[in-house]
């Protein structure tokens, strides 16, 4: 089994995405580079699943929880030491998101569980602008997405830079030691992610009973 | 390797993916920072790193070159810090292992935050394990040190 | 009060220069224990010394792991030498025969006996010293010293006034008194006021040392690559990985296993990462052991009788077929790791036919023996300079003294000094557990809802068996510590029907005492099926365990207690929900109410603990307090998180975020009224562990009606 296959097993996640997306992305984990152009390339609403597909993985949405406790791990567990976002997303006073995560992964050496670290320095959204991924609809991500009320200020170009570029965005890559990268390559992502924005972000019909 | 440890700066001859925490017992011959978990679960290895609580034992010691480290030892020299105080006074310490990590986590919550609410103190220190369950006077213990402080200003 | 007669107890100190020491008859071999490194005196085997400084150390047969012996003991003596409390310094005991538990004949610390235990022992050791100065000051004063009195370390005859300090080179030439007489409990100045730690300032500056911090020239550190499956052996393997790491200077095989000889802490830990992929082992039977399959056995094993027959009278079996009413449950409880802060340690030296040994252990002699048969020296020749403990909760005392022993061996094969250190991986996955264990109970009531019945069968691994204790402590297949609480239970005692049997299966895995021991599923048990039968006949808990404790005064005064404080005829507010334990163990009686909720995930919140100890005579009742709450939140851990599980015979756990433990605001305010009686003293570092989960499985039934029989406690998410 795929790793996105096995992943989209897990426990905890409560949500589904359409049926041939999944496929598309089940394929595409098999062979996962290079990256054939997929579906997204025609479609924006179904290049914004596989964006959607990345947000909602474990290794982004552990930092945009829906309350304001960070979660862990690929079930999703909250963060064990009582973590919360605090006045500047940077965790609370005394117990900052940096008393354990550094300025870049630890050494391999030292084994897996470790907490991870960017150069950017770890972080949730901040409180005025939470940027939810956690237990969204596919409508209300994107909406939340590109609605600059709801997304800290960012216009459509600075998004796409924030995705392509952004070192905390590119830690779910290189998440280190013992820790399963997000699971579709990050260029692909970041074309889906152009392939939305460039199409005016489109967002899909309101979910139905059917397809929540 | 030059490292500011409790004011002075100190030469350090160690590979460069040594936990800091390592380099302070095993190096620098500080004690007083102790080893717990080896994974920043427990808080026993907590220091400040410019005047912020850090965990220790998952630093590479190449990370804090040239940043300001304080100990335990650096905390106070004679445990006059109004936490180290007020830990005395509330009678907190059991086996005393976990406690220069709580009292460190602790002076770092007052000084960025001098009234810190009930809530406040739980998340503050809720990296650091007890095992023998002081818990409840740690609690009390920040209380007194945050109106110690606040009476000092 | 007591006038105490001992013969032949006291014998001066060899020592001249220092002071005044005040020892007990010591034997010839123990006088031969060498001196520890870098002190100029004799061996002392004493309890108090008092030099000319006016300074007072107390020296303690018993080791300080949390519990408060540092102060506690060393307020019996100072007490009765009325000495200035701030002149006092304690310091442990070396390991000598002088130091042996007065109840238990070896040097150790353990079942919340060090207090009781030395009641005695070291307020007469403070009155000898106290006659001594008085008699020394009557010579110098020339006077009758029972016109003498003595003041916070001063001896006072009208207005002349000379400090203890002054008098203590004087005191030594006086001969100690046969008999003293120890002060009545009315004219106690310090026992029994709450009297803060001695051990706090170092503590709270880091100065404390611990095993973990022993350091000097030439010592090395080693880890140890131990078997992933236990009883495994190596069968063989590649150093060379390890040897190229920087800093690492040796690879050792010992009988555990591996040992990676470096200069310091992370070389070695590299080392041993290093060496790790490059052992092959032979695992042996244990690599099939599946801890949910061997409770499905142990579910198996108490359908019919256990071999062992701990308690019988009348028919239970023809009696729980008449009964009005039957109430069957079946509790069971996980492996634990008892998981101290300070991860296990101890560094050892062997030269000139010495074993010294620096380590935080709860058990001296059984090292000492060990450490003498591994080193080949005699047990005089070793000593053990005894740290301060992280934590000890009984995995510091193991019969085998395996981490001690271990270390032995590692310094042995490696011919250098090592200390020995586990991570805390090592330390969760390296056994030493409080056994899984499953009750199944089966009470018949009558028509009035009493307790006719009791038929009660207790599967789990026996924690003697195979240790030097189990010819004293099992007894006829049955080991006192898996039954204690059940079968002195004051509910079981007045059943006309009872029978109480045990299996103790035996597994690989090695299991150890963990605070309140056999307790700490024992009284799960019992608190919890005595709420079940509450419920069954229709009564309230707190008026339905108070019928059946009529006959124990004790018992119903500690839960009427705690049910006041806690508000119990209150309703509690909106949301939670109170429940109820009370259990005796060590000799103290404590109830408990804990008052909980649940939240949205299901999660178990425990927001208040009403506790009411009665533990005979209070000696520092601020220490008592600590013991309580610390019991409780060490209790707490277990209820809400810990589970220790194997699977192909490895330790499904490995650390903190897996074996998980109560954090800050998990905490509950624990309340505690401590009651004092006149019943013999009785032990505080454990009891308060025992009833908790039961007080909080209780409280969760009052408010959900789901009865959770197994721990950690878990609801079931709907």
């Amino acid at each position: 089994m795929s790793t996105i296959g096995l992943w989209l097993a897990t426990d905890g996640w409560r949500w589904t995405i359409a049926a041939p997306v999944a496929l598309a992305l089940i394929s595409c984990s098999h062979a996962p580079a290079p990256a054939s152009p997929g579906p997204e390339r025609a479609d924006p609403v179904a290049s914004f699943e596989v964006v959607r597909a990345v947000l909602q993985s474990p290794r982004c949405v552990n930092c945009h929880p829906a309350g304001d406790a960070p979660l862990q791990g690929d079930d999703g567990h909250v963060h064990l030491q009582f973590v919360r976002r605090g006045p500047e997303g940077r965790g609370a006073t005394g117990l900052a998101c940096a008393t354990c995560h550094a300025r870049a992964n630890p050494p391999e050496s030292y084994g897996a569980h470790m907490p991870p670290g960017v150069s950017t320095e770890w972080r949730l959204p901040p409180p005025e602008h939470k940027m939810v991924f956690a237990g969204l609809n596919s409508r209300m991500l994107c909406e939340q997405l590109k609605d600059p009320k709801r997304n800290g200020g960012k216009t459509m170009p600075a998004l796409v830079h924030h995705v392509a570029g952004d070192p905390l965005v590119l830690w779910g890559w290189s998440p280190g030691f013992g820790r399963k990268p997000v699971p579709i390559p990050h260029d692909q992502f970041v074309r889906a992610f152009e392939t939305w924005a460039a199409a005016g972000a489109p967002c899909g019909p309101p979910p139905t009973a059917r397809n929540p | 390797m030059r490292l500011n440890v409790n004011g002075t700066a100190r030469e350090v001859d160690a590979p460069g993916d040594m936990p800091l925490l390592w380099v302070i017992r095993d190096v620098l011959g500080l004690t007083g920072t102790k080893f717990g978990c080896g994974m920043a679960q427990c808080g026993a290895c907590t220091v400040h790193l410019d005047g912020q609580a850090v965990r220790s034992c998952v630093l590479p010691v190449s990370a804090v070159a040239g940043r300001m480290v304080t100990t335990i030892e650096g905390l106070s020299p004679d445990g006059s810090h109004p936490v180290q105080k007020a830990w005395v006074e509330a009678d907190v310490v059991q086996c005393g292992y976990c406690q220069p990590g709580q009292i460190m986590s602790a002076a770092a919550l007052i000084a960025h935050n001098p009234s810190p609410s009930d809530d406040d103190i739980d998340l503050a220190l809720a990296g650091n394990i007890c095992r023998c369950g002081t818990y409840q006077r740690v609690r009390e213990a920040v209380r007194k040190a945050a109106a110690q402080r606040r009476a000092e200003r | 009060m007591t006038a105490l007669t001992r013969r032949q107890l006291l014998q001066r100190s060899l020592l001249s220069g220092a002071g005044l020491f005040v020892a007990f008859h010591v034997p010839r071999k123990a006088r031969a224990v060498p001196e520890p490194a870098g002190k100029q005196v004799p061996h002392p085997n004493a309890f108090v010394r008092v030099a000319p400084d006016d300074t007072v150390t107390v020296l303690l047969a018993h080791s300080e792991m949390g519990q408060g012996v540092w102060t506690g003991l060393a307020m019996l003596i100072a007490e009765e030498l009325d000495c200035d409390w701030s002149k006092i310094h304690v310091e442990h005991a070396p390991a000598a025969p002088v130091y042996a538990h007065p109840a238990f004949g070896m040097q150790m610390t353990g079942g919340s006996t060090s207090t009781w235990s030395e009641f005695d022992r070291y307020r007469t050791a403070g009155a000898m010293a106290r006659a001594m100065l008085v008699d020394a000051a009557a010579a110098r004063w020339k006077t009758d010293p029972k016109k003498l009195r003595t003041e916070s370390g001063y001896v006072v005859h009208g207005k002349q006034r000379l400090s203890y300090g002054q008098l203590a080179l004087a005191a030594q030439a006086q001969q100690p008194p046969k008999k003293v007489t120890l002060k009545d409990r009315k004219r106690w100045k310090l026992l029994g006021k709450p009297t803060r730690r001695l051990d706090s300032p170092e503590k709270v500056t880091g100065k404390a040392q611990f095993g973990m911090d022993v350091r000097f020239p030439g010592l090395r550190t080693a880890l140890v690559a131990r078997s992933p499956v236990f009883g495994g052996k190596v069968k063989s393997f590649d150093a060379a990985e390890a040897k190229s790491v920087a800093g690492v200077e040796q690879v050792v095989q010992i009988p555990t296993g591996l040992a990676v000889v470096a200069r310091d802490f992370w070389s070695a830990k590299r080392g041993r990462d290093a060496l790790q992929i490059h052992v092959d082992w032979d695992l042996g039977p244990g690599a099939t052991l599946d801890s949910a399959a061997l409770l499905q056995d142990y579910r198996d094993k108490a359908k019919s009788k256990g071999p062992g027959i701990a308690a019988q009278k009348g028919d239970a079996e023809a009696a729980l077929a008449t009964a009005a009413k039957r109430v069957v449950a079946e509790y069971d409880v996980p492996y634990l790791a008892h998981a101290p802060m300070e991860p296990l340690n101890c560094a050892v030296k062997l030269e000139g036919g010495r074993c010294e040994i620096w380590t935080g252990t709860q058990f001296q002699t059984m090292d000492q023996m060990s450490a003498a048969k591994i080193a080949g020296v005699p047990q005089e020749n070793v000593v053990i300079h005894t740290q301060f403990l992280g934590g000890g909760f009984g995995r510091r005392a193991t019969p085998s003294s395996d981490f001690v022993s271990e270390a032995v061996h590692v310094a042995k094969a490696a011919g250098v000094p090592v200390k020995t250190v586990w991570t805390r991986e090592d330390d969760i996955q390296g056994g030493y557990y409080r056994p899984l264990f499953l009750h199944r109970i089966e009470v018949g009531l009558d028509g009035k809802g009493a307790p006719v019945a009791w038929k009660h069968t207790i599967v789990g691994q026996s924690i003697l068996a195979g240790t030097p204790f189990e010819q004293f402590m099992v007894k006829n297949g049955v080991d006192a510590t898996s039954v204690e609480g059940v079968t002195d239970s004051p509910y079981v005692e007045e059943v006309p029907a009872r029978l109480i049997t045990v299996h103790s299966p035996r597994t690989p895995v090695p299991v150890l005492w963990w605070r309140s021991v056999g307790n700490t599923h024992t009284a799960f048990a019992m608190e919890s099926i005595v709420d079940e039968l509450a419920y069954a006949a229709g009564r309230d808990p707190l008026e339905f365990r108070a019928a059946l404790l009529a006959h124990k005064p004790r018992h119903l005064r500690a839960l009427k207690t705690a049910a006041d404080k806690a508000g119990w005829a209150k309703a509690p507010p909106a949301g939670r929900a109170r429940g109820l334990a009370v259990h005796e163990s060590f000799g103290s009686i404590i109830a408990q109410v804990a008052e909980v909720s649940v939240d949205d995930d299901k999660r178990i919140q425990v927001h208040k603990v009403t506790c009411a100890v009665d533990c005979g005579t209070a000696i520092n009742p601020l220490g008592i307090e600590a013991q309580v709450q610390g019991a409780v939140a060490f209790g707490l851990s277990a209820v809400l998180h810990s589970e220790l599980t194997l699977k192909d015979g490895r330790v499904e756990q490995s650390n903190f975020h897996d074996y998980r433990v109560l954090r800050l605001p998990d905490m509950p305010e624990v309340q505690v009224q401590v009651l004092e009686s006149d019943a013999k003293m009785g032990g505080i570092g454990e009891p308060a562990t025992a009833p908790i989960s039961a007080a909080v499985a209780n409280a969760v039934y009052a408010l959900t009606k789901q009865r959770l029989r197994s721990l950690p406690l878990r609801l079931a998410v709907a």
